[in-house]
């Protein structure tokens, strides 16, 4: 208690602020220290250090009242406003400690590059840290958007840190570009919000009255500006491109956190600075959540890249919240206060969980590409032997993300199951109908996503090297086994504490529902036991579940044993009497992806290249590529194109034409303007 | 307290205990059916006494993972088992697990399995790993929807309460609850690996899935395989008798009435068997493409069934 009073009398607000100027120092002294290795490798760790502070930050935002500061930066009469709030605690928590594993992950996988290429990494990697953590705290349009727009342009030089290779300009460019065309409706929705103040301040937005209409308007630019940067379908091309171009440390960053300052936005927009909701905003953002979520997880299933495989299963994480916001604001705007408190909770939990699992799996990959530089998975296989421990915390990740107890993403999607199986009480009829097909859609991803971890995994890390060169392959360095661990750690703590994650959420959800769970308070067995509504009506206890699970393996390990014996032979596997067999002939990525492009074939654009039968040396390729493309964005950019070829005509390189330009558009202003 | 936490311990045991007798009651109705001589009722026990006793033979590339898998998947199964009313319906271990928890369990020993079937790296490992992938993906939601359909009639995810919501209401029927019967039933027989999704006698490795999955499988890892598949059979055995014919089940601390209840579940499973067996001698295993379609409607009868519950029971 004696802490948190000092932390009282100091602004909260104001430490946040050094944390991120300190996170802004490191970058820059990267670029003044770039003479000496030495120095410039400590600033990674003291990054990483800068992101447990700024953990510790929003732990006590949760706990403190919000507080607030102007500081003297920005335009003349129009300061950058920040603000520390439970809402903006909780992010700042996810993106410090998801941030701190990461960095001391990118420690040791950027140890081997030089001075001057790790000095300029280090610049854009805090740069978009400081950038995230600003974009947490904004509290006027004006900073949000700066932050905003820092955020984006210091990870598309990240994600272009190979531009020598020409699909990453490709994949950085088209992330540039949907990152602006979302950043200007942003600036729309803010526009809107402002209700002809003029004022930009969060606090006026909150007082401003705007009609409903206008609302709607401000909510679905909100939705689609945020669903941009989210990657909510079909706004989602740029994300299955740019997040695998970056380096790992950096995919597990963008996917982890950066996609979560997106949620954030919407949250704050929705529930803060608009002052009334409407039912149809949840039924449209459940329906966009849900398309999202099967979307991306039917690609996950079928992609060939282990990162491309990751950043679609992002996108299903991403729908799956955003599908627990629709549901929220169905029950917030319907009364039913404290349901909604019980979706916010899930949807804040899935959050949380995803920062880590999926940072794990992208540095696990990392560290697969590092070892093996081979991001193609079916020239993997077999790692789990070499690289033993990212292996194994992987396979953690990889349940966690599966869904699997008792790990933490079971945790959230119990939790929104229960908020599915609670609807009855709704006013709609028509919603009561559709929620059942809405919990089978969710069931339907989460098992489709255990589907495509169980390929992740097992092509990867199982079975035998596809390639001669994977025997070479080295388990990662401690610096990177730290990282990894830290996330672990926290999928399994995550999963198995859950009540207490739930009390330390409560004050967010509290702020954005005005409500808490049904069923908070304490009891004997409330640390043990997760019973959101009653434990009549759920209950789960993860740990009294490890703890059998762990004693009833080893009591028939040992019963086993004892009673038996423990000998073991070794021999060639059966090789059903073809004795011919080698490593080429286990499932290749493909092929265990094969039954889930045949059933969902009509979503894709599938190309195949099949050999001539006559050919000696024949070659199959197949690509499943993403018909939204083909759809949507091909035409949109053969318009972008027609016109910009259009509006070419104008220049034709003569001084005369472009004189009578001028003098035409002198005559116009003159004769339409002075009026 | 201690007699509850006595009840859980002996009814788990029970269960583990009389899982292979339930697959040998099933082998044996289904050789009468097809006109051969019946194995004893007891071969599964036979069967992991041999297998316990062998050397276990594991392939040169087989990872740590491999030998750890049937120790889990067992356990696994293990836990389902006592998270299921067997006999008394009120089980103190019973709230660390509601039946979302349950279909986790489950899956939580078929992603293991599925690894290790990978972890050797034989081409039938993985295309077993995939095909059982497949069945399940389908096969989960279809039997959440199934739960789903109970919990809303009982407004809770408990088992106990779900069971015992059901059994001491007045006899009426459930529109919704027959088409979760007829869904968990076909999810029943494709998650337990029987006809027409998958044939547990086959011998032939391209069309096997459960099979092909275990086929490195030796000696003791092999008989908790073996055990862990017999004691599914019996959970989701016991799981339909306790959702859809759940009359003559214990009560909490209704002593008087578990000899009666063993009675009523022990005839209710051989009727259960022999349903399998029949079901298994009329029909034929289905191409792999087709299992989708099988499934695939179990899970539209599911939704169906939550959906009729909205029209017609709220």
């Amino acid at each position: 208690m004696n802490a948190l009073s000092i932390l009282q009398s100091a602004d909260l607000a104001s430490l946040a602020w050094g944390g991120i100027l300190f996170w802004l120092g490191l970058g820059f002294a990267g670029l003044l220290l770039q003479r000496s290795r030495s120095l410039v490798g400590l600033i990674l760790p003291l990054g990483a250090l800068g992101g447990l502070f700024m953990a510790g930050m929003g732990l006590s935002a949760l706990l403190l009242p919000s507080s607030a500061i102007v500081l003297p930066i920005g335009l003349p009469d129009l300061p950058f406003h920040l603000r520390l709030d439970p809402l903006s605690g909780f992010f700042l928590i996810l993106l410090g400690s998801a941030s701190f594993g990461v960095t001391l992950y990118a420690w040791g996988y950027f140890k081997n590059l030089a001075a001057a290429p790790l000095a300029l990494l280090t610049l854009w990697y805090h740069l978009f840290l400081a950038g995230m953590a600003t974009v947490l705290l904004a509290d006027d349009a004006y900073a949000f958007m700066v932050a905003w727009e820092v955020m984006a342009l210091s990870s598309y030089f990240l994600v272009t840190t190979d531009h020598d290779i020409p699909d990453i300009r490709r994949a950085g460019f088209l992330y540039l570009l949907i990152a602006h065309v979302g950043a200007v409706s942003l600036l729309l929705c803010f526009g809107v919000l402002q209700g002809g103040h003029g004022a930009y301040t969060f606090d006026y937005m909150r007082h401003a009255e705007i009609t409903p209409y206008w609302a709607s308007v401000a909510f679905l630019l909100a939705l689609f500006g945020f669903g941009a940067k989210a990657g909510l379908v079909p706004m989602h091309v740029w994300l299955p491109e740019a997040h695998p171009a970056a380096p790992s440390p950096v995919s597990a960053l963008m996917s982890g956190v950066m996609l979560k300052t997106a949620i954030y936005g919407l949250l704050r927009v929705t529930f803060d600075l608009l002052s009334q909701q409407f039912g149809w905003w949840g039924t449209l953002t459940l329906g966009l959540g849900l398309i999202t979520a099967l979307y991306g997880v039917i690609f996950a299933a079928v992609q060939s890249d282990m990162k491309r495989l990751l950043a679609w299963s992002s996108i299903e994480n991403i729908g799956i919240i955003v599908a627990a916001f629709g549901l929220t604001l169905i029950f917030y705007t319907d009364g039913k206060g404290a349901l909604a408190a019980l979706t916010m909770t899930a949807l804040l939990y899935h959050a949380f969980n995803h920062a880590f699992f999926k940072g794990l799996l992208f540095i696990g990959t990392g560290s697969v590409l590092h070892a093996t530089g081979e991001r193609r998975m079916g020239h993997l296989g077999g790692l789990i032997r070499f690289m033993p421990w990212t292996a194994w915390l992987t396979l953690i990740g990889a349940l966690a993300i599966a869904g699997l107890p008792p790990l933490n993403g079971f945790v959230s999607e119990w939790l929104l199951l229960q908020a599915f199986l609670l609807t009855p009480g709704l006013h709609q009829p028509y919603l009561n109908m559709v929620i059942p097909v809405a919990a089978a859609s969710v069931a339907l991803a989460a098992a489709l996503a255990a589907y495509v971890m169980v390929k992740f995994f097992g092509v990867v890390f199982l079975g035998n090297p596809r390639d001669p060169s994977l025997h070479e392959a080295h388990e990662a360095g401690w610096r990177e086994r730290l990282g990894m661990l830290w996330l672990a750690a926290g999928c399994v703590l995550l999963g198995l504490f859950p009540s207490w994650v739930i009390a330390w959420l409560a004050p967010v959800v509290q702020q954005l529902t005005g409500q808490t769970l049904i069923n908070d308070a304490p009891s004997a067995t409330s640390w043990l036991m997760l019973a959101p509504v009653s434990a009549q009506r759920a209950s789960y206890a993860p740990l009294v579940f490890f703890a059998v699970v762990l004693v009833t393996l080893l009591l028939v390990f040992v019963w086993v044993r004892r009673v038996y014996h423990g000998r073991i032979r070794r021999a060639d596997p059966w090789d059903c009497g073809y004795p011919e067999q080698d490593a080429r002939m286990q499932d290749t990525a493909e092929g265990f992806g094969q039954p889930i492009r045949q059933i969902f074939e009509s979503f894709m654009r599938v190309e195949r290249e099949r050999p001539d039968p006559f050919d000696r040396n024949p070659r199959y390729t197949s690509a499943s590529l993403d018909k939204i493309w083909f759809i949507v964005y091909e035409p949109i950019a053969k318009l972008a194109g027609w016109l910009s070829n259009q509006a070419g005509r104008l220049q034709h390189g003569r001084i005369q034409w472009y004189l009578i330009y001028s003098f035409a558009t002198l005559i116009f202003l003159l004769v339409f303007v002075t009026r | 307290m201690i007699t509850g936490i006595l009840l859980q311990t002996v009814q788990t045991l029970l269960s583990i205990l009389l899982a292979p007798l339930l697959m040998g009651w099933v082998n044996q109705c289904r050789a009468w059916l097809q006109g051969r001589s019946a194995p004893p009722i007891t071969q599964p026990y036979r069967t992991l006494r041999k297998l316990f006793n062998k050397d276990a033979v594991i392939a040169h590339s087989a990872s740590p993972l491999f030998r750890f898998a049937p120790y889990m998947i067992f356990a696994c199964m293990a836990l389902a088992a006592g998270l299921v009313p067997t006999i008394a319906n009120d089980l103190p271990f019973s709230p660390a697990a509601d039946v979302i928890a349950l279909v986790g369990i489950f899956a939580l020993a078929r992603v293991f399995l599925a690894l290790a079937a990978m972890d050797i790296g034989t081409a039938f490992g993985s295309l077993g790993a995939r095909r059982e992938m497949l069945v399940s993906f389908l096969a989960e939601p279809a039997l959440l929807m199934v739960f789903f359909t109970a919990s809303l009639i009982s407004q809770s995810t408990e088992l106990p309460i779900i069971v015992q919501t059901l059994a001491h209401k007045d006899f009426v029927i459930y529109p919704s609850m027959a088409f979760a019967a007829v869904a968990f039933w076909m999810v029943s027989t494709a998650e337990n690996a029987r006809i027409p999704v998958d044939n547990p006698t086959t011998h032939l490795e391209l069309t096997m899935i459960h099979e092909a999955m275990i086929l490195e499988y030796s000696a003791r890892h092999l008989a908790l395989i073996e055990w862990a598949v017999a004691l599914k059979l019996f959970t989701y055995s016991v799981l339909g008798i306790a959702l859809f014919v759940p009359w003559g089940i214990a009560q909490r601390g209704d002593f008087a009435a578990l000899p009666l209840a063993l009675v009523a579940m022990l005839a209710k499973l051989l009727v259960g068997g022999a349903a399998l067996s029949l079901q298994e001698a009329v029909s034929a295993k289905v191409r792999l493409f087709r299992a989708p379609e099988f499934l695939g409607t179990a899970f539209l009868l599911g939704v169906l069934g939550m959906l009729i519950h909205f029209l017609l029971e709220v």
